[in-house]
């Protein structure tokens, strides 16, 4: 293996963090602080992550395994309800639709022998698939609060004419869901063509034949269509109620 | 007379903002009613709460004998209809916003109801399917006063859905209100300042900084 990313060249490679920085200021983003915040967390979080992960993977236990995806998919709930400001319940929500996007494609992987449940394979996989139903969570409950803003008049008038609450809202309902789906779709076009995604440049990295590495992509391919498909319907249609109170009327 | 809905010491407030004072008011089945008003007075917001669409702060409304509450407001709604000023039209042509009280009911657009519907109110069969934005402003508001009606409500409240139309429009609608009203016996409340529509009401309420004044 040619892996060759030590502490020195980590930190050389900083100097890029400074090419933002810069940005930052020199045109007043105002996003400074946001850059230094996040960069210091990354590196943090991935260090205590590279730990936990070796601890994990060393001891191999189902049940310390299946404690570290409830966290990850506990995180990405957290940050996808962040996303949905004035939608009530989000945590919940966002919790339901990843545990279970992310719980029938692992179960489907793991099935169909794809990967093996072994820590080293299914915590990384399901970090993948929470971490993309949260990304498409979070874009359709904001594509749900622009449209119930934008589209009020609409929504009112289909109540006004006796509506039920998911007819008035379906069309802002499957707008939202597309909105969540559209950037793993877009990505699954160009895949191979404008990115060579992480799952397969991290094989090839690592010194694995191109020809298997595209099969895990392939696999991804298909794994995040199916967990941002989920993830989209299943908090789209438990947060549309959310914008309407008891009496039925758009809050 | 029975009244089919009646209003008894109605408020609305948001905040500390006091909307609608103590609002009484008797509504008899198959009246023809104006209701105006100086503009920011209540006017919309006391037709709004008949019509479920907001919920009053206190006091009580009957329709038909129970109160609002014991309704479902979706099934409510589709016996008192509200018509918005200015209305929006959905999706692409005619045709998606009449098939739309139909999809609601999980039934079938009946087109021969649909284009008897729009003859009424002076526009052709080809209407259906027109593109919404080919519509002129008249053409708009007839279309969505149709959907109100294609299932005759009990109620119909008009939110000055003649404001913006020019003479000859205006006459056809009004020759249509009167048909619902007299020969559909459909209760209507209108909120307008044309002297025509006033003049040919039954009853005459205004609303003035959120106080109700009703003349028979």
């Amino acid at each position: 293996m040619n892996l060759a990313a030590n502490n020195t060249s980590l930190f050389l490679a900083a100097m890029l963090v400074l090419v933002a920085l810069g940005i930052s200021l020199w045109q007043k983003l105002g996003l400074d602080r946001d850059i230094v915040i996040g960069v210091v967390r990354a590196v943090v979080q991935l260090f205590i992550v590279g730990y936990l992960l070796k601890y994990i993977f060393r001891v191999n236990n189902l049940w310390l395994t299946l404690a570290m995806i409830g966290f990850i998919i506990f995180n990405a709930a957290w940050n996808a309800k962040k996303r949905g400001p004035g939608i009530d319940h989000a945590l919940a929500i966002s919790l339901l639709a990843i545990f279970v996007s992310t719980g029938v494609t692992l179960g489907v992987l793991v099935l169909s022998g794809a990967i093996k449940f072994v820590p080293s394979q299914m915590i990384p996989i399901s970090g993948m698939i929470a971490s993309n139903s949260m990304v498409a969570i979070g874009l359709a409950y904001r594509s749900l609060n622009s449209q119930f803003h934008d589209q009020r008049q609409g929504v009112l008038e289909r109540l006004a004419l006796g509506a039920g609450l998911l007819d008035a809202s379906i069309a802002i309902v499957r707008e939202a869901i597309r909105t969540g789906m559209s950037p793993t779709i877009d990505s699954a076009k160009t895949v191979g063509l404008v990115s060579l995604p992480g799952m397969m440049s991290g094989l090839i990295f690592a010194g694995v034949d191109p020809v298997r590495a595209i099969r895990y992509q392939i696999m991804v391919t298909f794994m995040l269509l199916s967990a941002t498909s989920l993830g989209s319907i299943i908090a789209c249609y438990l947060a549309y109620r959310n914008f309407y109170n008891e009496q039925k009327q758009l809050k | 007379m029975n009244s089919l809905i009646s209003l008894e010491k109605v408020n609305y407030q948001i905040a500390d903002q006091h909307i609608l004072h103590d609002v009484d008011w008797q509504i008899p089945a198959g009246a023809h009613i104006t209701l105006t008003g100086p503009s920011g007075g209540g006017k919309s917001t006391l037709l709004r709460i008949i019509a479920a669409m907001i919920s009053k702060t206190s006091g009580t409304l009957i329709f038909d004998g129970q109160p609002i509450e014991s309704y479902d407001p979706i099934m409510y709604r589709r016996q008192v209809s509200y018509c918005f000023q200015q209305p929006t039209l959905f999706g692409e042509t005619v045709a998606d916003n009449l098939a739309f009280p139909y999809q609601i009911r999980k039934q079938v657009m009946d087109t021969q109801r649909v284009v008897t519907a729009l003859n009424n109110v002076g526009l052709s069969e080809r209407t259906l399917h027109q593109p919404i934005i080919e519509l002129s402003g008249g053409e708009r508001q007839r279309v969505a006063l149709i959907r109100n009606i294609l299932f005759l409500p009990k109620v119909l409240l008009l939110d000055e859905v003649t404001a913006g139309l020019d003479e000859n429009n205006k006459q056809i609608v009004h020759a249509w209100l009167r048909q619902l009203n007299e020969h559909d016996h459909v209760t209507t409340i209108m909120i307008t300042h044309d002297a025509t529509e006033i003049a040919a009401a039954d009853q005459l309420a205004k609303v003035v900084a959120g106080r109700l004044e009703v003349h028979a």
